[in-house]
């Protein structure tokens, strides 16, 4: 895509206090560049939504805040994420210490072959020793956090997968939030859900913001127009345009910006 | 234009026709056979299914008797038989399901494994008998049960790295990103997806090997009388059945006739009982 | 009430939205008494300040428009939610019109003086008593998205029409008395035409309000009662 305007340079209003920043930030599959200087900063305790075209590597992005691609062989990750000032992708930062500050919620609502109960407390058993009754109450702190308390509190014992979809996603929330993070990574977390659910996670999405500084990716600009504060429009790699949501929607600055979201963009 | 395509459907429907029959002729032939099989199989022996055949020994020609040390031999091999070849089965499906997916020494180890899936069991038998019958000098149980482990063997690992590989890869991701360690979501989250499948694999090696008798002729061997030594020689059903049914005797046809019958209808069950964990523990899209 | 949105956030914007146009609407009815009161009464003061509020009335169309193009872009509303969205902006630009018209007839106000005579002043003030109440009814219909109250307002349209018809006259009648008389019923013309205007803008409204509520527009041309448009003039005689 050689075709991009004049003005090539992204346009990327900066954020006051940001609680995760990328600094040129670039990423290779093999020898492929799936990203390419990615600098973006992350608003403290609100929704940043990255949106752009498939391809577009805003998946690859979420993706290196947590460093999950780390398991997988052929991926690296080359600059610096900050979080609170410090450098996750050292090697020498504890992948166990960044897990339990970031979170992640996946696409496909995927609870673990366990009771409701297990697949909350699975995560905090693994970093902390907590007794029965203490335990419980995180469980249920965490379910109530995932507006899913009132809807299985009868059934904790019961194996997560009789549970609907949006229900089951309800339960990843749940299960992410347990931990208590700082962050918490959205990967596209309704596309797999009906629009009732959907707009029940949007509604929990704004109960989270308070407490949590969230990034969300979607292929569903409206989503993205709904429920954040801030937006990243990305493409082929590269940052386009970054700015607060109202701006991005109402008055784009890039004409790429502007071609993707008035569906102009094929 | 209309008629012309009337006319093409009207061939379709007939392919349709055709096929439906020769599908359902070839059905019913198979089926055929089988029960014909099971037929023959309860109508000659069963003169023998009585209380007698469970518990009373093989006897010396001529005589009457049961086929209590055969049936207890087989179950002892094979219970061995799973206990060795499942974990290393499952441990070397894991191997290849979590570390080496696209690796050439990962697609080696399958190759390799699908041809000793499909070995002959003679073969196995063969080399069982040339590493633990020889050089010990005589035949045992536990011989027998190593041979029909490396029957077990391949089919827990195919099962395995297949039923792994069927866990979506962002439920491995989700359980990374709690922090847990790659071994504990194995073991923890992994194996509990899998199970259902990796235990219906283990019912149905215990199916094939159940009637496998090649492997035992030359390791086990057989044993007239009641025993419980694994390293001596062991009697089992197949065996036995092998040795009864070129004999001249009719008491001992009954008898091979009702062990078949046996082996048969434990199969059977084997396979009704997987089926039926298959269906409870459905997985709900 | 409406049922809630899933989303609350978006409840609390189409609400503030609501609040914004019947807040536009309170403040051009406040606007127009003022603007007559101070007419009435000779009071530059007030008229002066009626003058200055009308450019608050319209920082608050502004406002309301971009509360209302916030709405459209980021929420995608459908259905009623649409049609409140599209009504507010129509309302709004009415209201601001309206505010106008009243900061116009102040202006004519501090000109006229003490001019005019006591009877057509009771003239205007009863135009005005009119026009008030069509305003106030259709803020009121459009606080409690009512269709018919609305309906009550677009068909009393025609009264004031036929008051002003009259007030026309007189005023036409009390010109051609006298010559010197025409600068100050020039302005007289105007302010009772400004105040027919409003009333006219008010039933504007109210068409919008019935839409918004019953997602149709009306089908009959509104009853008008103004005729002044079209009575011929004698030559000079």
């Amino acid at each position: 895509m050689n075709d991009l305007s004049v003005n090539t340079a992204p346009v990327v209003a900066g954020v006051h206090a940001p609680k995760m920043v990328a600094r040129a930030l670039d990423f290779y599959y093999g020898d492929a560049r799936a990203l390419r200087r990615i600098g973006l900063d992350i608003a403290e305790k609100k929704v940043t939504a990255i949106i752009g075209p498939s391809g577009c590597g805003k998946s690859t992005l979420l993706r290196v805040f947590n460093r999950i691609y780390s398991i997988y062989p052929k991926l690296r990750a080359e600059g610096e994420v900050l979080l609170d000032g410090e450098n996750i992708l050292d090697p020498r930062y504890s992948l166990n210490r960044l897990r339990s500050r970031v979170g992640m919620v996946f696409q496909k609502p995927l609870p673990f072959p366990m009771t409701i109960y297990e697949n909350v407390a699975y995560g905090i058993r693994h970093h902390e020793r907590l007794g029965r009754g203490e335990m419980d109450a995180r469980v249920e702190g965490a379910l109530r956090q995932a507006a899913l308390w009132d809807e299985v509190k009868e059934k904790l014992q019961k194996s997560a997968l009789g549970l609907s979809g949006g229900q089951q996603q309800r339960l990843c929330i749940a299960r992410a939030v347990a931990l208590k993070p700082e962050v918490l990574l959205l990967d596209e977390p309704t596309s797999a859900l009906d629009p009732i659910a959907t707009a029940r996670i949007e509604q929990l999405i704004e109960e989270l913001e308070t407490e949590y500084t969230i990034v969300i990716v979607t292929h569903n600009m409206q989503q993205a127009s709904r429920v954040s504060d801030y937006t990243a429009f990305m493409y082929l790699g590269d940052l386009i345009e970054f700015g607060e949501t109202e701006q991005i929607f109402e008055h784009p600055v890039q004409k790429m910006t502007e071609d993707y979201i008035t569906g102009r963009y094929g | 234009m209309a008629r012309a395509s009337a006319h093409r459907y009207r061939t379709r429907a007939v392919k349709n026709a055709v096929a439906l029959v020769l599908s359902f002729a070839a059905t019913v032939f198979g089926l055929f056979w089988l029960v014909w099989i099971l037929w023959t199989a309860l109508g000659r022996g069963l003169a023998a299914i009585k209380p007698s055949l469970f518990l009373e020994m093989t006897p010396p020609p001529g005589s009457e008797g049961g086929l209590l040390n055969a049936f207890f031999g087989s179950a002892l091999m094979c219970l061995l038989a799973i206990a060795i070849g499942t974990p290393i089965g499952i441990a070397a499906g894991t191997y290849l399901a979590e570390y080496s997916r696209r690796s050439l020494f990962g697609e080696t180890v399958r190759f390799l494994n699908d041809i000793l899936l499909s070995a002959p069991s003679i073969v196995l038998g063969l080399f069982v008998y040339a590493l633990l019958v020889r050089p010990l000098g005589h035949f045992s149980g536990f011989a027998g049960s190593v041979a029909l482990a490396l029957i077990v063997m391949p089919v827990i690992v195919r099962t395995t790295d297949e039923m792994l590989q069927l866990v979506p890869g962002p439920m491995r991701e989700a359980a990374l990103s709690l922090g847990v360690p790659q071994w504990k979501v194995i073991v923890q989250v992994l194996y509990r997806s899998a199970r259902t499948g990796i235990l219906t694999g283990v019912l149905l090696a215990l199916a094939r090997i159940s009637g496998e008798t090649a492997p035992l002729l030359f390791t086990a061997l057989n044993n007239q009388y009641w025993s419980r030594d694994l390293t001596q020689p062991l009697a089992s059903v197949p065996v036995v059945i092998f040795q009864y049914a070129m004999s001249p005797y009719d008491s001992w046809h009954e008898l091979a006739w009702a062990g078949a019958f046996m082996v048969t209808l434990f199969v059977l069950a084997l396979s009704l009982v997987s089926r039926a964990i298959l269906l409870r523990h459905k997985v709900p899209s | 009430m409406p049922s809630d949105h899933i989303v609350r956030s978006f409840d609390e914007e189409l609400n503030a939205l609501h609040q914004a146009v019947i807040g536009m609407g309170e403040r051009s009815l406040d606007q127009l008494r003022a603007a007559v009161a101070a007419f009435a009464s000779h009071d530059g003061t007030r008229a002066a300040q009626v003058v200055k509020g009308d450019v608050e009335v319209d920082a608050m169309e502004q406002e309301l428009d971009a509360r209302a193009i916030r709405v459209l872009a980021l929420r995608q509303p459908m259905a009623r939610d649409l049609r409140q969205v599209l009504s507010a902006l129509r309302i709004g630009t009415e209201f601001e019109r309206i505010s106008d018209f009243a900061a116009n007839i102040a202006k004519r106000a501090l000109a006229i003086g003490a001019a005019p005579p006591a009877e057509l002043v009771a003239e205007i003030e009863v135009l005005s008593g009119l026009a008030g109440k069509l305003l106030e009814q259709v803020v009121d219909a459009y606080r409690s998205r009512d269709a018919s109250l609305a309906m009550i307002v677009w068909a009393q349209d025609e009264r004031l029409d036929e008051a002003y018809t009259l007030t026309y006259h007189r005023i036409v009648f009390w010109m051609q008395e006298e010559a010197g008389r025409v600068p100050a019923g020039a302005h007289l013309m105007f302010i009772a035409k400004n105040i027919e205007r409003i009333g006219d803008h008010a039933t504007n409204i109210a068409e919008s309000i019935h839409f918004q509520v019953t997602g149709s527009w009306l089908s009959e041309p509104r009853p008008k009662g103004d005729t002044t448009s079209s009575e011929r003039i004698a030559g000079p005689a």
